[in-house]
């Protein structure tokens, strides 16, 4: 019997254009066997639910180095309990000052992957963590 | 140019040297690679020689500085003359914030200015729209109308600097209020120096700050040209840009190729648009990034100019000897700064200082050591700058035009990087032009695909990134980032409101009605654009009518 793959859904919210790591994580979690859907740019926390849901991921990863994570990220997670979807494993990545970080994990974003990590740790971070 | 019994002499003279001495060297330990590449896959020798160029032509390769082909500088006497514009970008925050900053970085002795605008801002949308909220002032200034714009130049006289904004899907506007803003100074237009980047093939495929469909997106960009001949004469209408491209991953031969190709795009674009190649072609610039590896980066700056003139001479059948000029802005390479121990910035942006002087750029932005972590505080941003000035005063490479000609590897390199480049533009060519190799996809997957590549490297420890991957310490958190608080959101929304209350919502009806008649037929838009400014349409009314009338891009998504 197979496993069942990891889906995850790489999203890029607000208006960040800078989708290089974005795109790198989304090759080297699918270089790991995980099922990756892209959202391109521009996403608001609404559409990034909406695919999330669609798509029946098990994680959400967002990338943003534009410094609005604060606003961004929690709403993501907001959107995602009310759908009933709290299960979801969100993560987050890009330009996010360490002093954000505590903030960001209270308001249910599980961990931040900061500039210089290797991918193997987010790898390792969604297989030990990810509820499939 | 080398005599060639003397080079064949060298040549058999190399290959005893390698059976020798080399081979003795080899024998005793290896060489730390196996291969030694650039960033571009060009296989670096151990030694060069003239026998490694020995078609060399100094004349045809070369040239001399301010003559075509260019290779050697666009002008006669360089750095002898007057250095390279020391032009930092900057803005964060509010008008009155920037504009600060823009004076604080005169003072330290920057001799142009530039201007970083908020997203909201880069993509046609006001403050108080939905979507520019937690994003107001974060990377740039935020712009709504001609009253921030007149804050922003406060006190700075239009007619005593030049002034680059890095603008692209809603350059018009901004350029429009930046005429209004001389307006009310009493400088005309033609007496305005400055550049604007609009160049929005790199945003689709690079950058991502679009707004409209390429189709729309080229006419504004030619109307802009075409206004600018007649009335602001002085201004670079274009930044064709491979700074971004290469900060998206591409290699130094990508970098210079996908640019010249959006060029040449842009040149066919006008010349459709029944504008003559001479109106317009010297006011092009480009903008290129300064990388590590210094002499691949010498070699390609040389190389785009060469490539350049001859595209311009040959296949445009340009005139002007100021229409093959390939004049460029630097910028050193963002993504090679990191986070882990940033004081090694400093040192990594001096060597690529060096890389663009060498490489004789006409204007040079450098990075402050905490690029990867947060926008520069006065500390950081002098200390990018000082880099400039000590290169300039103290190292003497710009005693002399061009001082690495005739240097065996970097002409070699040179010849590379051209070949190279020019096999990507034939491809690109093939497919029908940059804008078509975009829309396919083929752009992004090659940028994509050399950034996974390195990615690799660095992660396999094949590529040393000094602080990443080898000599790293236990990192201290870092103090005194600069912040950008909420409430400036909210303060600027307010004002925003307050300026809407306090203008001519006829006059504002009226223009945005004209603008929009305009829109729908082969109008040049900047005259409507210019009127609308001038009553204070905010920039996402006025962008607002553009997306009605022109749509908006919808990309395809290629991983």
């Amino acid at each position: 019997m197979t496993e069942k793959r990891i889906r995850v859904l790489v999203a890029k919210p607000g208006l960040d254009g800078h989708d290089r790591g974005a795109k790198v994580i989304a090759r080297a979690l699918r270089d790991a066997g995980m099922e990756v859907i892209y959202s391109g740019l521009r996403q608001t926390p609404e559409q990034i639910v909406a695919a999330a849901l669609q798509e029946d991921v098990d994680v959400v990863a967002m990338s943003i180095l534009s410094g609005a994570h604060n606003h961004l990220f929690p709403k993501v997670v907001e959107l995602l309990k009310e759908n009933n979807a709290g299960d979801i494993l969100v993560i987050g990545g890009g330009v996010i000052p360490d002093m954000d970080i505590p903030f960001l994990k209270e308001n249910g974003i599980a961990e931040i992957f900061t500039p210089g990590t290797p991918t193997a740790t987010t790898v390792e971070f969604i297989k030990n963590n990810v509820k499939v | 140019m080398f005599d060639k019994n003397k080079v064949e002499k060298i040549a058999g003279k190399k290959g005893e040297w390698e059976k020798g001495p080399v081979a003795k060297a080899l024998a005793r330990g290896k060489e730390r690679k196996e291969s030694f590449l650039t960033s571009s896959g060009i296989p670096v020798e151990r030694l060069y020689t003239p026998a490694e160029i020995a078609d060399f032509d100094y004349e045809a390769n070369l040239g001399l500085p301010g003559h075509y082909p260019f290779t050697r500088g666009v002008q006669p006497t360089m750095y002898r003359g007057r250095f390279w514009t020391m032009r930092q970008y900057a803005g964060f925050a509010t008008a009155e914030e920037s504009n600060k900053r823009y004076k604080y970085l005169l003072e330290q002795g920057q001799t142009g200015l530039s201007v970083a605008f908020d997203l909201p801002t880069q993509i046609g949308y006001d403050s108080d729209d939905a979507i520019a909220q937690g994003e107001i002032g974060k990377v740039g200034v935020a712009i709504d109308s001609l009253a921030d714009m007149e804050t922003l130049f406060s006190g700075i006289p239009l007619d005593k600097v030049s002034t680059s904004m890095t603008i692209n899907a809603p350059a018009s506007v901004l350029l429009a209020m930046y005429i209004a803003v001389g307006e009310k100074q009493g400088v005309s237009a033609d007496k305005l120096n400055g550049t604007i980047q609009n160049d929005i093939l790199k945003e689709y495929s690079a950058r991502g700050t679009y707004i409209y469909p390429p189709a729309p997106s080229m006419r504004l960009i030619t109307n802009i040209f075409e206004f600018c001949a007649s009335h602001v004469p002085n201004w670079n209408t274009i930044s064709i840009s491979g700074y971004h491209i290469r900060e998206a991953g591409s290699t130094a031969a990508q970098e210079v190729a996908f640019t010249l190709a959006d060029g040449i795009a842009y040149v066919e674009a006008a010349i459709k648009a029944g504008l003559d190649v001479d109106s317009f072609a010297g006011r092009l610039s480009f903008f290129f990034n300064a990388h590590n590896d210094l002499l691949e980066e010498v070699a390609k700056f040389r190389a785009a100019r060469r490539i350049w003139a001859k595209l311009m001479k040959e296949r445009f059948g340009a005139k002007d000897p100021r229409s093959w000029m390939l004049r460029f802005h630097t910028q050193t390479g963002g993504s090679t700064l990191t986070a882990q121990q940033p004081d090694n910035n400093i040192v990594r942006v001096a060597i690529q200082t060096l890389a663009a002087v060498l490489g004789g750029t006409q204007s040079l932005h450098t990075n402050s050591k905490d690029e990867a972590l947060a926008l520069p505080t006065e500390e950081s941003v002098r200390i990018a700058l000082r880099t400039q000035q000590i290169v300039a005063y103290e190292s003497g490479v710009c005693d002399t035009v061009d001082p690495l000609a005739g240097s065996y590897y970097v002409e070699s390199l040179t010849n590379s990087l051209e070949q190279k480049a020019m096999e990507y533009i034939e491809k690109i060519d093939k497919m029908g032009g940059a804008v078509k190799a975009i829309e396919q996809g083929y752009v992004q997957k090659e940028i994509a695909d050399s950034s996974y590549a390195y990615q690799k490297e660095v992660e396999a420890g094949r590529s040393v990134v000094v602080g990443l991957n080898k000599f790293q310490v236990k990192e201290k958190p870092v103090e005194g980032l600069l912040r950008v608080d909420p409430s400036v959101g909210e303060g600027q929304v307010k004002k925003l409101q307050a300026m809407k209350a306090a203008r001519d919502n006829v006059a504002v009806q009226n223009k945005l009605v004209e603008l929009k008649k305009a829109a729908g037929t082969e109008a040049n838009l900047m005259p409507y654009i210019l009127d609308a400014v001038r009553v204070y349409c905010t920039e996402g009314e006025i962008c607002n009518v553009m997306r009605e009338v022109f749509g908006e891009y919808r990309p395809v998504e290629i991983l």
